[in-house]
């Protein structure tokens, strides 16, 4: 092999690797994304959002029944409610009240089926997307819940 | 006094970091010997500075001096010594001074360490390394400060996150930042290379005892991370492919590269352009990753407070450190010679085959990282990228670095034998199907990619192996023979193999838990008695306890095999007082290297039952013990005569050895 060979080689490798990965990204980014809803959102536009969403709100107050592992509770925002089942552990910090984020799919009966339920990190605060959206909404206010603590 | 005495030996580090970058710089431009000389004294004096004042501030945590109001935030003076020591670093402010007190450190090690190195390059990258330490103490002083003071002072401090109450963050964090921050020296000698304008072999012989170290730490770190994170958070998981976790990652799967690349470099002098760019590459990563854990643009535990000015002041290090690395290599990089050819299949061919997927596995996750936030930015929604996205990018990519890898050191520099080495690997990648095929016959309902993955797992483990076969001319010189040939071999040789089966331990791990792990979700109360695994799992009782500064709720289980008792184990919830924040206690019992996981949930309301989750995590210690296998690789590796610091040159009979073997 000449020089010249040797490096097209290389390149060609490269190129090709390069090529494999961006296929692969572009393909995983638009069938593996999960947007953030929160409920008035998703109700808005069920079709449009039958795939894996992320629904973030505040746990409606009397709204957790729990019932042997599964648990069904209410996640709102200032217009809307989506009730949401869940069969686990829900986290330490899952309070009625509070902020929280439900990841899973919008069932035909309009339920929300959650394979996974964030709540926060500690005290300090709420999920980011959450408290951002709420306040869109005039909802809630970041300072209240800082100064609480 | 004290206090004020740690804010004050802080800014004197700041103005001799300042000494630090300027004069060494100056000395080198007008060829001044004594300005020269004095870079390993200036690194020395920053670096005393800065433990001068992370000693201030870990002595205001122990004494829980709650006038300091970094301390009062986040200490009691009811948590145990080794919390208020670790809560330290448990917060923004002082996680960052320790951040600068080891790039002090690295600097100040190349002072010691560097009496080899040519005078002006080591001045140059102790100056670089200044500059940097620059940067971050006045992101510290004038945005993060830890000696902020209180008055009047409180009585009680607000205790440290309970989840961060744990023996993991005594060691978690400082591995890390040794892994992360020690690439800064990497950078700090590229950047040298490149205002010198002159690189070769000699310069990757420096610079990869280095890597090696930083590769190390962050290794150990990563793997401590997410041991720490499986058994704290009580979700049984081990890599949740987070943006933080990510963050960390990157550096690593860059250093992997640089690691191997300056291997190139060091034999062959080649790809030097390329090296350079990894180094600058892998600690802009670094960069990157304290940006996104540092600024608030994430929310996770490792995000302590969001101040967006902060935020801003990192981008601008951020922009300035990689732009200006980036500049300089644009400018300078086609002045560097290039290095020797080499025929695809060689032993260069396979290092570069290893750094073309590294790095682009580095890029799908960077994009999977960074993608939010663009997309956030540009349009305002908001989307996550979870694991789903890295199953379908990073891992199968992944697939053929990992079945390459045995292939490698069988090749021969220049130009390797590739028939030949498949030769020598056909027995490990029958014995590799077969125990695959095996596991399919066995085990019902075995996932077809299951049986591929721990195939895939036997052959890594077994071919790293196969070079050390092969030089010690076993089977076909006698027994005796091949044991003196392998007591002759470079310790750098046993490294790689070490370091190899490491990764082939650690996806057998993954496959394991992946495919054959065993979960249930259920109420129990006192009595109730469930199957897992083939174990019964009783549940005895609970009980209240009362912690330095938490209460806790015990439930024991008692574990049972074939009516053999086997272990309790006990998982609690628990309370800390002080900021009223309840806590999973995870209940681990392991046995091999697998694991009963237990983590209990909330009590049903108006019964003495309590939802509990159960594991069975079958060979799940592997994916940390084959990072530890890696980082006894790179121990190895690093003390190999040829890469120890300060003895580059092979004893007289070594040098026979080494000529023998290669």
């Amino acid at each position: 092999m000449t020089r010249k060979q040797k490096r097209s080689v290389v390149i060609f490798g490269a190129l090709a690797m390069l090529g494999v990965a961006v296929a692969l990204v572009l393909t995983a980014l638009s069938d593996q994304v999960t947007f953030f809803r929160t409920p008035t959102e998703l109700l808005a536009a069920p079709e449009e959002n039958s795939g894996r969403i992320r629904l973030g709100g505040l746990v409606e107050n009397g709204s957790v029944k729990k019932d042997d592992s599964t648990v069904e509770f209410a996640i709102e925002d200032v217009n809307d409610r989506v009730v949401v089942r869940y069969a686990g552990i829900l986290p330490d910090l899952f309070r009625e009240g509070q902020g929280v984020i439900a990841e899973g799919q919008l069932q035909s009966d309009g339920t929300f089926l959650a394979d996974t339920v964030l709540a926060k990190h500690d005290e300090n605060y709420m999920p980011k997307e959450v408290a951002d959206r709420l306040k869109e909404q005039g909802y809630w206010q970041g300072d209240e819940v800082s100064a609480t603590q | 006094m004290i206090v004020e005495i740690g804010h004050y030996a802080l800014v004197l580090a700041l103005m001799l970091a300042i000494i630090q970058t300027v004069v060494p710089f100056v000395g080198v431009k007008s060829g001044d010997a004594r300005q020269i000389a004095m870079a390993p004294n200036l690194a020395f004096a920053v670096f005393a500075g800065i433990a001068l004042s992370f000693a201030v501030l870990t002595w205001g945590y122990v004494t829980s001096d709650f006038s300091i109001l970094n301390v009062w935030e986040n200490s009691n003076s009811q948590q145990p010594l080794l919390f208020k020591f670790t809560g330290v670093w448990g917060n923004h402010e002082g996680s960052m001074l320790l951040w600068v007190l080891i790039l002090a450190l690295f600097g100040a090690l190349v002072g010691l360490f560097g009496s080899n190195l040519p005078p002006t390059l080591r001045a140059m990258a102790i100056s670089v390394q200044g500059l940097i330490a620059v940067a971050f103490l006045g992101f510290i002083l004038f945005t993060s400060n830890p000696f902020e003071r209180l008055s009047p002072a409180p009585l009680e401090g607000q205790d440290l996150n309970p989840i961060l109450q744990d023996i993991g963050l005594a060691i978690h964090p400082p591995l890390l930042y040794l892994g992360y921050v020690g690439f800064s020296i990497c950078f700090s000698f590229a950047i040298a290379a490149l205002i010198e304008g002159r690189i070769d072999a000699a310069w990757a012989r420096w610079v990869r005892p280095w890597t090696l170290t930083a590769w190390g730490f962050l290794t150990a770190g990563i793997a401590m991370g997410s041991y720490w994170a499986y058994y704290e958070l009580g979700w049984g998981g081990w890599w949740f492919w987070d943006p933080v976790e990510n963050a960390s990652f990157m550096p690593w799967l860059a250093g992997t590269a640089l690691l191997h690349s300056a291997l190139v470099m060091e034999k062959r002098e080649a790809l030097k352009v390329w090296t350079i760019l990894l180094a600058i590459l892998t600690f802009s990563l670094s960069l990157l990753g304290t940006f996104l854990v540092r600024s608030g643009v994430l929310t996770s535990v490792h995000a302590f407070a969001t101040d967006p000015t902060r935020g801003v002041v990192i981008l601008g290090i951020l922009v300035f450190f990689i732009g200006g690395a980036l500049f300089l290599f644009a400018l300078r990089s086609s002045s560097l010679s290039n290095g020797g050819m080499f025929h695809p299949i060689s032993r260069e061919g396979g290092l570069v085959l290893n750094n073309l997927v590294l790095t682009t596995a580095t890029a799908t996750v960077f994009v999977g990282t960074l993608y939010p936030l663009l997309i956030e930015a540009l349009t305002g929604e908001k989307i996550s990228v979870g694991a789903p996205y890295f199953d379908a990018t990073f891992v199968p990519l992944m697939v053929p670095l990992l079945l390459a890898v045995p292939f490698g050191p069988l090749l021969a520099w220049k130009r390797g034998d590739l028939y030949g080495a498949a030769q020598r690997l056909y027995v490990f990648a029958g014995v590799a199907l077969l125990i695959g095929l095996l596991t399919l016959v066995f085990i019902e309902g075995m996932h077809v990619l299951a049986v591929i993955g721990i195939a895939i797992g036997v052959w890594l483990l077994l071919g790293a192996f196969a070079e050390i076969i092969q030089k010690s001319g076993w089977p076909k010189a006698g027994a005796s023979v091949a044991a003196a040939r392998l007591r002759g071999l470079p310790r750098s040789v046993w490294g790689t193999a070490l370091a190899h089966a490491g990764l082939g331990v650690c996806v057998l791990g993954i496959v394991s838990v992946s495919s054959f792990q065993q979960e249930e979700v259920l109420r129990m109360k006192p009595g109730a008695i469930t199957e897992l695994a083939g174990y019964t799992i009783t549940m005895k009782g609970f009980e209240e306890r009362q912690g330095p500064n938490f209460v806790e709720d015990v439930a024991s289980f008692e574990v049972h095999r074939d009516s053999d008792y086997v272990a309790t184990i006990m998982p609690s919830k628990r309370i800390y007082t002080a900021r009223r924040m309840p806590t999973t206690e995870s209940g681990i019992f392991t046995t091999g290297f697998s694991q009963l996981y237990l983590a209990l949930g909330d009590p049903v309301e108006g019964t003495d039952e309590i939802v509990v989750r159960l594991w069975w995590k079958p060979q799940v210690t592997l994916i940390w013990l084959g990072p530890v296998l890696m980082v006894i690789g790179g121990l190895f590796s690093l003390s190999d005569r040829r890469l120890r610091v300060g003895a580059p040159k092979p004893s007289a009979k070594r040098r026979q050895t080494l000529a023998a073997a290669e």
